[in-house]
């Protein structure tokens, strides 16, 4: 379904934007029909440029992203299929408009029903009644979050970019919009979820990919990334969460993922860690 | 040591008393970490405060703080000055702005250090520097060339600097990625083992976290005690229902998950404006009963394991 080539993105910094900086080196991976793809990295990786691109905010440097073969176009033929949720769900909504305006706002790219509102409200679990004609200062954080997917879905995407989407929400609320993304995933939707908490995309994804500094360190099925890990980064990564029922490792040590005896399955991309040791 | 008895802190609004900390009741020994974990709008933060500086919307009102034997003076904002950083000492939630940004960061800490009347001992620094991995040459440096975990180490020395009995630290790690947040932590830990300070007050929403380095967890909800245990039997055997349910919500990686699900916990914290009485879990609690309408007192039910909860 979206397909990314060997994208880069090259942004210009300093004054007159006479230094270069490259945030995302040649990424590729696709997201298919019904599966949840998580993009791990730290602060700085590059993952939401790569949601940004995909969402058409950014212009592409080099290399190209197709939805279904054609290239990315943004317009409204295009969000009517793709859509993206940000972690900030309270700088979303405008503050003197009741929740029932932000609906209204995509009446212009596809006119719906009132029951199909509601069918959209109730399928992110909540109350129709209880969350219209309310202000966002009345509603919670988790609440807010639901109502922007439920946006996204009266438009009947085939994929939402959730760029941080539980960062800001409570832990026993977090697992909520989690399991609301599983059962959007078997109605058939696909989910780039971008995420730096490694728990939740274990928790969430088919496939993984990691990011360190713009460029693909690993990735594959969630549990070979997750249970054999290969790159030296990612291992670092791995033994640095904290867990709730082990003490903190250290992180295996590790040779080159592509120069060793290990051969990984042909699903499983490691990045040679030849020259470069993680700091 | 430090004993806290049914402190209540109540912040002063137009519409009436938030009781953000309404009756909390625990001690910290010497050497000992106490992780303080709850979700937001819970009193984690209110608590911390209170131990050093309350600010104009906060109000004392009951309870007392005892520090080594001594009374905290924590309602009078001048008398606790001779306390502030010698004896009990806080890392800010956003410590990466703390540091000034016009001053290099030696300059700066011999200025802060002469405004306490403190004597400026370069060794000590450079030693502790060590400790958490910075250089003696970031000390020549601005804030603004160093790196968020950078700047938060730099912080954790020097809040520390003056050996003081407490520490506060405040969601630390938060902002920081995963190595990071390892790193500091670890840090942090090692203070304690290094006798810069007595004991510390570890406050975060990351219960994963706190059970890597606090000896003693303790789990608030709105405004009271919902928990205390040690950090093992916290994670292992919890008995108030609210811990049950917020461990069983966390998601982690080492587990294959499949399709297996894990539950949230219905509903919302109620609101501390007026707040209901009894149990403040009673409605989300899926265990509730007639008696829950009445207050739940903290009950030892081992040694050291104190839960509030009827039915534990």
């Amino acid at each position: 379904m979206l397909s990314l080539a060997d994208v880069s993105k090259v942004y210009r910094v300093g004054a007159f934007g006479g230094k270069t900086m490259t945030a995302v080196d040649g990424v590729t991976f696709d997201v298919d029909q019904g599966q949840v793809v998580s993009l791990i990295g730290e602060s700085g990786s590059g993952k939401s440029t790569i949601g940004r691109m995909i969402l058409g905010l950014t212009a592409i440097t080099k290399g190209s992203i197709t939805f279904d073969g054609a290239p990315v176009r943004p317009g409204a033929d295009y969000y009517r299929k793709v859509q993206g949720v940000f972690q900030d769900p309270f700088s979303c909504y405008n503050p003197v408009f009741k929740i029932d305006h932000m609906f209204q706002l995509i009446r212009q790219i596809r006119p719906y029903t009132q029951e199909k509102l509601e069918e959209s409200i109730s399928s992110v679990r909540l109350e129709p009644g209880q969350v219209l004609g309310k202000y966002p200062h009345q509603l919670s954080g988790g609440q807010l979050q639901r109502l922007l997917i439920a946006r996204a879905l009266l438009l009947d995407i085939r994929l939402l970019v959730a760029d941080e989407i539980t960062s800001m929400l409570d832990a026993s609320t977090r697992i909520d919009v989690l399991n609301l993304l599983v059962d959007l995933k078997a109605r058939g939707l696909g989910v780039l979820y971008i995420t730096h908490d490694l728990s939740l995309g274990n928790y969430l994804a088919e496939r993984t990919v990691v990011l360190r500094r713009g460029v693909v360190v690993e990735m594959g099925p969630t549990e070979k990334v997750f249970e054999d890990p290969l790159h030296p980064y990612t291992r670092q990564l791995l033994a640095a969460v904290p867990r709730l029922h082990a003490p903190w490792e250290d992180a295996r040590p590790a040779g080159c993922g592509v120069h060793s005896d290990v051969q990984p399955d042909p699903d499983h991309y490691v990045a040679c860690s030849c020259e470069k040791e993680p700091e | 040591m430090i004993t806290v008895d049914g402190l209540r802190v109540y912040y002063r609004t137009l519409k009436g008393d938030v009781r953000a900390l309404d009756g909390v009741t625990f001690d910290v020994r010497d050497g000992e970490i106490l992780g303080l974990a709850g979700e937001s709008g819970c009193g984690k933060t209110t608590l911390g405060k209170s131990l050093i500086r309350m600010d104009g919307r906060m109000k004392h009102v009951a309870g007392t703080v005892t520090l080594d034997g001594r009374s905290l003076p924590i309602a009078d904002d001048a008398a606790m000055v001779p306390f502030r950083f010698h004896e009990v000492s806080l890392i800010p939630q956003y410590s990466m702005s703390a540091l000034n940004p016009t001053r290099k960061i030696g300059r700066m800490i011999r200025e802060l250090l002469k405004a306490r009347q403190a004597p400026y001992d370069e060794q000590e620094l450079h030693k502790r520097l060590e400790l958490v991995g910075l250089g003696v040459e970031t000390l020549e440096r601005y804030p603004i060339e160093l790196s968020g975990g950078m700047k938060q180490r730099m912080v954790m020395v020097i809040s520390t600097l003056l050996n003081p009995s407490l520490l506060i630290a405040d969601e630390i790690t938060s902002a920081l990625d995963v190595s990071t947040q390892k790193a500091v932590a670890t840090a942090l830990a090692g203070f304690r083992d290094a006798g810069f300070l007595k004991s510390m007050i570890f406050i975060t929403h990351d219960i994963s976290l706190t059970y890597q380095i606090a000896d003693t967890i303790m789990v608030m909800y709105a405004g009271k005690l919902a928990e205390k245990a040690p950090a093992k039997t916290m994670v292992t055997a919890p008995r108030h229902p609210y811990t049950q349910l917020l461990l069983n919500s966390l998601p982690e990686v080492g587990v294959r998950y499949g399709q297996r699900r894990l539950a949230g916990i219905p509903g919302s914290p109620p609101s501390l404006l007026n707040p209901p009485d009894g149990c403040r879990f009673r409605d989300r609690c899926p265990l509730a009963y007639g008696k829950c309408a009445e207050e739940p007192p903290p009950v030892e039910v081992e040694p050291g394991h104190f839960v509030a909860c009827w039915k534990a």
